[in-house]
C-alpha cells in the first residue's frame, strides 16, 4: 500500500534536479508518514537522508565499521542519547523549581550507587523487577505484548507462601518446591494468555491485563478470607512460611538470592534464544507468523511456551518477594514490580542481557527516591516523574533508528 | 414502607447510587477512549491522564475557587498529555502500547509531584441536582443525588452517537479509523485526524478525572484513582466502540463496583473483591467468545492494530 503513496507524491526522477528531488523526498517522507509501522517508509526516509542527514557525520576515509558493530554501536547509541535528553529535560523542570539539578542527580547517583548500602538497596529492587520484565521480554520476542505480569507475581507469590504449610518438609525441599510451584502458577496464567491469543484470537495486552486484575481480586479475596492468617490483624496476610524457609543472602553482597535467580534465568533465555534452533524459531514466529507457518514451525507450541516461561519468570520474583522480603503473601506484594518489569523490557529492546543493567538502573532510581525526599524536599514521585520521562524519550527514539548515515550498514 | 430498614431495596437502591456515582469518570474515560479508538489509535495511558486531571482539576478548584473551572482546566491538561501521546505514536515504527505505559507513568507521576501540596486543603466540589426530592426516604435521596457531569456525559454519550453517523467529522474520524488507505485516497491526513482524536479523548479523560477529585470521592490523594483510565480499554471493548454501549459499560462497571460496599453494608462481607473483579471477567469472557483466528472483533475499527489477531 505504501508504494501507491510514494507514486502519487513523487514527482518523475528524471525531471527534478538533484536539491529539489532532495527536497520532494522529504516531503513524502514527511506525507507518508501516518502509515506508521511500514518498514519501506523508514527505510525510505533513512534513504533520503530525512532528519539524519544534518546530523549524520560522514565516516573518516579508510575506516568502514563492520555492519555487527554498526547495529551494536545504534543500539547503544540511541538509548545513552536518549538517557542524556531526559537528564537535560528533567534539570530544566528542576531548575524551574528552583531547586539545583546537580545535587538531584549528585544524590540519585549517592542513594543508587555510591556506597555498598546504595548498591544493596538497588539490586533489592532490581532483583524482581529483572524477571518481571523477562514476562514480558520472552512474550516479545515471540510477536506478543503481555503488559499482565503483575498477576503472575501475586499469584506465584501466593502459591509459594502456601507450599511450606502444606508440604512441611526440609527447609532446602521446601524452597526447591516453593520455586516450582510459583513458577507453574504464573506460566500457567500467562501461558493461558498465550494459549487464548493463540486458539482463539483474543488480543494478548488486553487480556493479560484484565487477567491481572482479575488475579488481584482472587489474591485479595484468599488473603482476607480463607488463607488468611489470624494473626494477621492490621493487615492481612497468609501463615508466615516460618524463618528456617526463609530465602538467605547471596554471601558478599547482602542481597537476597532472588537476584542469582533473575540473573541466571536472564542468561538462559539469551543462550536458548541465540544458539538454539528453538530460539531461532521463537524469533522467527515474532518476526513473521505466516513465513513461520509457512516453514513448518509449531507456531503454538512457541507462543504458548514463550507465555508460560514468561509467566513463570514472574511466579518466581513473587516467590522470591515472600520468600526472602515479605516472609508471607499480603498485599505488599503488588508493589507494581510487574509494571516496572514492563518499562525494562522495553528500554531493553526485548533483549534479556540487557534486562539486567536497565533493571538495575530503573531500581536504583527508585532507591534514590528516599534520599531526595529527605536531603532536597522533593516528592516521592520525582522518580515517578523522571522514569515516566525517560520511558516516553525512550520510546520516542524507536523512530531514529536507521536516520543515522553512520550507522547505517554497508549494503544499504 | 418503612425507611430506616428496607432490607434488600436498599441494596438495589445503594447499587442504583453507586452505579450513578461511580459510573461518570468510567462514562467520560470511555468516551475518551472510545473516540481514540475510533480513529485507529490505542490509548493505554488514560489512566495517568486521569490521575493528572483530578490533579489539576482539584488544584485549579482550590485556587481559584470555582470547581467549574477545575473541570476545564482538567480536560486542558488531559488534552495536553493526549497530544503528547498523539504525537510521538504518530512517529514511524514507535509502539502506541509501550507509549501508552509510559504516558500512565509520566501522567501519574506529575500529578503525585506537582499535586503534593493539595493533599491536605479542601477545594469546593460540583454542585449536585437532587432527584430523589419526591421520596421521604433517606436513601433513595442520596442515590438520587445526580451530578451534573454525569448529566453531560449522557448527552455527550448520545451526542458522539449522532455525530458518528451524521456528520463530515464523524464520518472523517471513522474512515481513518478503518482504512488509512481509503482516507489517504480522499486526501485527509491520517496522522493530524489520529493526533486529534487523542487530543480530545484525553480531554475526556481530564474531565472523568475531575469528577473523582471535585465530586466523589472528592478530594485529592495518590490513592483516588483504582484503575479506571486502564480499564477504559477494556470498557470501549465492551460496549464494542459504541458511544451509546459505553453509557451502559459504564453503569455496569459502576453498579458491579458498588455491589460489593452494598452487600457490606448489610451484612454480606465476603465476595467483596470477586464483585469488583465481576466486570474484568465478564469482558475477558466476551472477548473470548467473539474474538476468532480468523477475523476481527465484531465493531472494532479496522486500524486499530491492537485488536487485530
Amino acid at each position: 500500500m505504501s508504494e501507491s503513496v510514494v507514486d502519487l507524491a513523487a514527482p518523475p526522477a528524471g525531471i527534478t534536479s538533484v536539491p529539489e528531488a532532495e527536497e520532494a523526498d522529504r516531503s513524502k517522507g514527511v506525507a507518508s508518514e501516518p502509515l506508521t509501522g511500514e518498514p519501506l517508509v523508514g527505510a525510505l526516509i533513512a534513504d533520503t537522508g530525512g532528519i539524519g542527514a544534518a546530523v549524520a557525520v560522514p565516516a573518516a576515509p579508510g575506516f568502514v565499521m563492520p555492519d555487527a558493530l554498526k547495529r551494536s554501536a545504534e543500539a547503544l547509541f540511541w538509548p545513552l542519547a536518549s538517557l542524556l535528553v531526559t537528564m537535560i529535560l528533567f534539570s530544566l523542570m528542576i531548575a524551574l523549581l528552583g531547586k539545583s539539578p546537580i545535587d538531584l542527580f549528585r544524590l540519585i547517583y549517592v542513594g543508587a550507587f555510591a556506597d555498598a548500602f546504595a548498591w544493596q538497596n538497588t539490586l533489592q529492587r532490581a532483583a524482581p523487577i529483572i524477571l518481571t520484565a523477562l514476562c514480558v521480554a520472552l512474550p516479545a520476542q515471540a510477536g506478543l505484548v503481555v503488559i499482565g505480569g503483575e498477576g503472575a507475581v501475586v499469584l506465584g507469590g501466593l502459591v509459594a507462601a502456601m507450599v511450606p504449610g502444606a508440604l512441611g518438609a526440609s527447609p532446602v525441599i521446601n524452597l526447591v518446591a516453593m520455586a516450582l510451584c510459583a513458577m507453574v502458577a504464573g506460566g500457567i496464567w500467562i501461558g493461558l494468555v498465550g494459549y487464548l491469543r493463540h486458539s482463539r484470537g483474543v488480543n494478548e495486552t488486553i487480556s493479560s491485563l484484565l487477567m491481572a486484575y482479575i488475579a488481584m481480586a482472587v489474591f485479595n479475596h484468599l488473603v482476607e478470607g480463607m488463607l488468611r492468617d489470624p494473626a494477621s490483624l492490621n493487615k492481612p496476610s497468609t501463615k508466615p512460611i516460618g524463618d528456617a524457609n526463609m530465602l538467605g543472602n547471596i554471601p558478599g553482597i547482602d542481597v537476597h538470592w532472588g537476584l542469582s535467580y533473575g540473573v541466571i534465568y536472564c542468561l538462559v533465555l539469551f543462550l536458548v534464544l541465540r544458539f538454539t534452533t528453538t530460539g531461532y524459531a521463537i524469533r522467527i514466529a515474532g518476526g513473521n507468523v505466516r513465513a513461520a507457518r509457512l516453514a513448518g514451525l509449531p507456531v503454538g507450541r512457541l507462543i504458548i511456551g514463550s507465555c508460560f516461561f514468561g509467566g513463570a519468570a514472574a511466579g518466581l520474583a513473587g516467590m522470591a518477594e515472600v520468600a526472602a522480603v515479605h516472609g508471607s503473601a499480603n498485599a505488599s506484594l503488588a508493589a507494581g514490580y510487574g509494571y516496572a518489569g514492563i518499562l525494562v523490557s522495553f528500554i531493553a529492546r526485548h533483549n534479556p542481557v540487557a534486562v539486567v543493567p536497565v533493571a538495575i538502573l530503573i531500581g536504583g532510581i527508585g532507591a534514590a527516591g528516599g534520599l531526595l525526599q529527605r536531603r532536597m524536599g522533593l516528592p516521592d514521585a520525582t522518580m515517578l516523574v523522571l522514569q515516566g520521562m525517560l520511558f516516553m524519550i525512550i520510546l520516542t527514539a524507536e523512530t531514529m533508528y536507521g536516520r543515522l548515515k553512520i550507522f547505517r550498514p554497508a549494503g544499504a | 414502607m418503612d425507611n430506616n430498614d428496607i432490607g434488600m431495596w436498599g441494596i438495589l437502591i445503594a447499587v442504583i447510587g453507586g452505579a450513578i456515582r461511580v459510573s461518570t469518570p468510567f462514562l467520560f474515560v470511555s468516551l475518551g477512549e472510545c473516540l481514540t479508538e475510533k480513529s485507529g489509535r490505542i490509548n493505554l495511558g488514560l489512566e495517568g491522564i486521569l490521575v493528572m486531571g483530578a490533579m489539576s482539576g482539584y488544584g485549579i478548584a482550590y485556587l481559584t475557587g470555582s470547581p467549574w473551572l477545575g473541570v476545564l482546566v482538567a480536560g486542558l491538561s488531559g488534552c495536553v498529555l493526549g497530544s503528547l501521546h498523539g504525537f510521538i505514536c504518530g512517529l514511524p515504527r514507535v509502539n502506541d502500547i509501550a507509549t501508552g505505559i509510559g504516558l500512565m507513568l509520566f501522567g501519574t507521576g506529575l500529578a503525585f509531584f506537582l499535586g503534593k501540596p493539595f493533599v491536605q486543603p479542601k477545594a469546593p466540589s460540583l454542585p449536585a441536582i437532587p432527584f430523589g426530592f419526591w421520596s421521604s426516604s433517606p436513601q433513595i435521596k442520596a442515590a438520587l443525588q445526580v451530578n451534573v457531569l454525569f448529566l453531560l456525559g449522557i448527552a455527550l454519550a448520545f451526542a458522539m452517537h449522532w455525530a458518528f453517523r451524521n456528520t463530515r467529522w464523524g464520518l472523517i474520524v471513522r474512515t481513518v479509523g478503518d482504512s488509512a488507505d481509503a482516507a489517504l485516497a480522499m486526501g485527509f491526513s491520517v496522522r493530524t485526524v489520529r493526533t486529534l482524536a487523542t487530543a480530545a479523548g484525553g480531554f475526556l479523560a481530564g474531565i472523568g478525572g475531575s469528577f473523582l477529585s471535585l465530586y466523589y470521592p472528592g478530594s485529592w490523594n495518590e490513592s483516588l484513582s483504582s484503575g479506571q483510565g486502564l480499564m477504559a480499554v477494556a470498557l470501549v471493548i465492551f460496549a464494542r466502540w459504541r458511544p451509546l454501549y459505553c453509557f451502559g459499560a459504564s453503569l455496569l462497571f459502576g453498579g458491579a463496583g458498588a455491589l460489593g460496599p452494598a452487600l457490606q453494608s448489610v451484612g454480606i462481607t465476603s465476595g467483596y473483591y470477586l464483585f469488583n473483579a465481576a466486570p474484568y471477567v465478564l469482558t475477558l469472557g466476551i472477548m473470548i467468545a467473539t474474538s476468532s483466528t480468523k477475523h476481527s472483533l465484531a465493531g472494532a475499527p479496522g486500524e486499530l492494530g491492537v485488536i487485530r489477531a
